[in-house]
């Protein structure tokens, strides 16, 4: 059979869509946002009508997916790690209903941060809602995990969170697409009455999930994805985690480990062959790509005293991505470095595109706010985020999606005059909306910019909802007119610009400021397509 | 045959192409490939490097460890040293001479080239001159290709057919120049090794 050339992202979408899914929602987040991208394009999904479009933020999506589980048919739901957080309330009471239609729900997470400002582990999720985990090891298990992963939702009734990492998210490597399936028929839950999350019924749900783990635990200890793999020297034993296996592999090039392996890439762990190991064993390595989410459980588990070493004890850095270099340390194996970097080379830190809208909209609000001084502007994430970097350093917080507007807010409520929101058009849409209308509720004085660049820009130019449609949005939450200005961030535009916002500063109630011209990126690529 | 390449370069600058072109080539042969790119954040002007891992035995990891990188292939002069951590004793930095320059501490470009220059197993041109010369300014990373490819344990008919292949549906004319700019990469390498 012909392999595809597939990043990880794009084997876990050709399976999805092989396995029969009738849509799949999400919202862009590096390193996620290919698994949509691939499916928009596909000939495949657009034959069958498969549900494809952008979804406002992570929670809409993982519901939408819900209800079409609910719907009797398959569904996925896309997102990055901290996306998560945002769908959290969606995914801990899904836990709850179950599924009717399989329904899987990725997360993609990013250690050592490269798009990301936190490196939270998606697995903790899974426990915490008793969700099974599953984590591919390369772009192959990918695809079959994903193709699996829809037989198990359906078998047991459960979601389930499909966990990859950055670098298997997007890197590429030859991938045998194998499976076929069509769509599932429209179909009603059996049971009518499981996804009305009254006390009552919730009561009986919550149990019923609790039961439902034994066997969701004796199916993962029979599956073919995690495996024993015997090694004659028993001084150690070591148990990895999605990745982390190829790592250690990496190592053992021209020979077998000498040490037994179990390479976990499904949770509930395989108790079965950890006690293997831990009774054959003087002592266990853990290989977690992520936070030691194994290393705390197995301590607990085994309670044995038996030496653990993994991250906690130091063996293995605390934070980070792992590599091969990292696990030859550990293991006390040679490891291997090149010449060091010349001190000529100087950093390269990512820049807003010469051209960039946001550019003109730092300067004009920099200079409007400079007599009142430094540390008033609350930004979110996106693009815009770069303008913390010089030349602009003209933004001073940026912590999760819309929170640029509330913590203004909160600052302003604490006594801090002329606060400022940064945010774009898109994360606007996501998580704006409803804290501006926590401002227009109680008029508070700041000054809300929603940078419209008609996309979303950060992640590659996906399509954004509120484009277009801010000063309405702004209008009918109960913004005064008078006080909602668009303004076309250009150099000529500059003093014109200023005075506008040095006006809207002044003003004692909410006041918004919307820049709106093309993202440079996305109008070059269109003007390159007409040609 | 395992062969370990750092592509290296600047967000925006197009390294995948080579990358790509490579790659399929590869494949074609049966040869077993991972490559891990860099998307997001650092795409904005930063600097960016993709790991591409040939052989014909399965693969372990995506990514290549420290110290056992065979050839660095880089796009931008600065960018081509800021891997040498992952550079085996011996092997080969293919660079571009032409720097970019989007940051206001760009070391100066002779000191570069001067530091390049030390490095034993060197080729460096101006892929930019070169492809200019040929009629097609943005056919750089083809120079750069050709450069490398005396290294890459391809042919370099196999190559010149999956470059046909990337860039006919944008004419002849496109396919001849790119081919004409990986030759002229490929004959400064064999004069310059």
């Amino acid at each position: 059979m012909q392999k595809l050339l597939l990043l990880g992202d794009e084997a876990i979408a050709q399976a999805a869509l092989d396995a029969g899914i009738s849509g799949i929602y999400a919202y862009p987040g590096t390193p996620s946002t290919e698994i949509m991208e691939y499916i928009q394009v596909s000939k495949k999904a657009a034959d069958n009508n498969v549900h494809r479009q952008w979804s406002v933020n992570e929670k809409t999506a993982l519901e939408a997916a819900i209800g079409m589980s609910y719907a009797g048919k398959r569904a996925i739901v896309c997102m990055k790690h901290v996306g998560l957080n945002v769908a959290a309330d969606a995914f801990m009471n899904v836990a709850i209903t179950g599924t009717n239609g399989g329904l899987v729900i990725l997360s993609a997470d990013d250690p050592s941060m490269h798009s990301s400002q936190n490196e939270q582990d998606s697995r903790y999720y899974g426990q915490f809602a008793f969700i099974p985990v599953f984590e591919p090891s390369n772009q192959q298990e990918a695809y079959d995990m994903t193709v699996a992963a829809f037989d198990f939702s359906e078998k047991h009734n459960v979601a389930v969170l499909l966990r990859i990492t950055t670098r298997l998210a997007h890197s590429r490597a030859g991938v045998k697409c194998h499976y076929k399936r069509e769509q599932n028929k429209l179909k009603f839950p059996d049971n009518p009455r499981r996804f009305i999350l009254l006390p009552a019924i919730a009561r009986k749900q919550y149990i019923a999930l609790l039961e439902k783990q034994e066997a969701i635990r004796k199916d993962i200890e029979s599956s073919t994805f995690c495996t024993y793999i015997d090694g004659e020297d028993k001084s150690m034993g070591i148990i990895t985690s999605g990745i982390a296996f190829n790592y250690l592999q990496e190592n053992y090039q021209d020979k077998k480990c000498p040490y037994p392996i179990v390479k976990i890439t499904q949770y509930p762990l395989p108790l079965k062959y950890i006690n293997k190991l831990a009774d054959e064993c003087d002592s266990l390595m853990l290989i977690e790509e992520g936070y030691p989410l194994i290393e705390q459980q197995i301590k607990g588990l085994l309670n044995r005293g038996l030496k653990v070493k993994g991250r906690l004890d130091g063996s293995i850095p605390r934070v980070g991505e792992l590599n091969a270099n990292i696990i030859a340390r550990a293991l006390g194996l040679p490891d291997t470095q090149g010449e060091a970097v010349p001190d000529i080379v100087v950093p390269r830190p990512p820049a807003l595109c010469t051209g960039c809208p946001h550019t003109d909209t730092y300067k004009a609000l920099n200079e409007a706010i400079e007599p009142y001084g430094k540390g008033r502007v609350f930004a979110d994430i996106g693009c815009y985020t770069l303008g913390a970097l010089p030349p602009h350093n003209a933004i001073f917080t940026c912590v999760d999606m819309g929170a640029s507007i509330t913590m203004a807010k909160g600052a302003t409520d604490a006594g801090l005059n002329q606060a400022v929101a940064v945010i774009g058009d898109s994360t606007f849409c996501h998580s704006g909306i409803t804290s501006l209308f926590d401002c227009v509720m109680e008029n508070t004085p700041l000054t809300v910019f929603i940078l419209d660049n008609s996309t979303t820009a950060m992640t590659g130019g996906q399509k954004s909802h509120a484009s277009g449609k801010i000063e309405n949005i702004c209008l009918g939450l109960g913004v005064d007119k008078e006080h909602i200005h668009v303004i076309k961030p250009l150099p000529k535009e500059h003093d014109k610009n200023v005075e506008i916002i040095a006006k809207e500063l002044k003003h004692q109630g909410v006041s918004v400021i919307i820049p709106e011209r093309e993202c440079i990126q996305t109008l070059k690529r269109k003007t390159r397509t007409q040609k | 045959m395992n062969i370990n390449i750092i592509l290296a370069g600047v967000g925006g600058q197009g390294i995948l192409s080579i990358a790509t072109i490579i790659g399929n080539t590869a494949v074609k042969q049966g040869l077993y490939l991972k490559q891990a790119e860099v998307h997001g954040m650092s795409q904005r002007g930063g600097d960016v490097q993709s790991h591409l891992r040939l052989s014909d035995k399965e693969i372990a990891a995506d990514l290549i460890p420290m110290g056992k990188t065979d050839i660095i292939i880089s796009v931008e002069p600065m960018e081509a040293l800021r891997y040498l951590p992952m550079l085996k004793p011996k092997g080969w930095v293919i660079t571009n001479t032409n720097p970019f320059i989007n940051i206001p501490n760009y070391p100066e470009k002779e000191v570069l080239l001067e530091r390049i220059n030390k490095l034993s197993h060197k080729i460096a041109l101006d892929a930019d001159e070169i492809s200019k010369n040929l009629g097609s300014a943005r056919s750089s990373n083809m120079v750069i290709l050709g450069a490398a490819s005396p290294f890459l344990q391809l042919k370099i008919e196999d190559i010149e057919q999956t470059i046909k292949e990337t860039f006919i549906s944008k004419g002849q004319e496109v396919v001849d120049v790119n081919i004409a700019c990986l030759h002229a990469g490929r004959d400064f390498a064999d004069k310059n090794k």
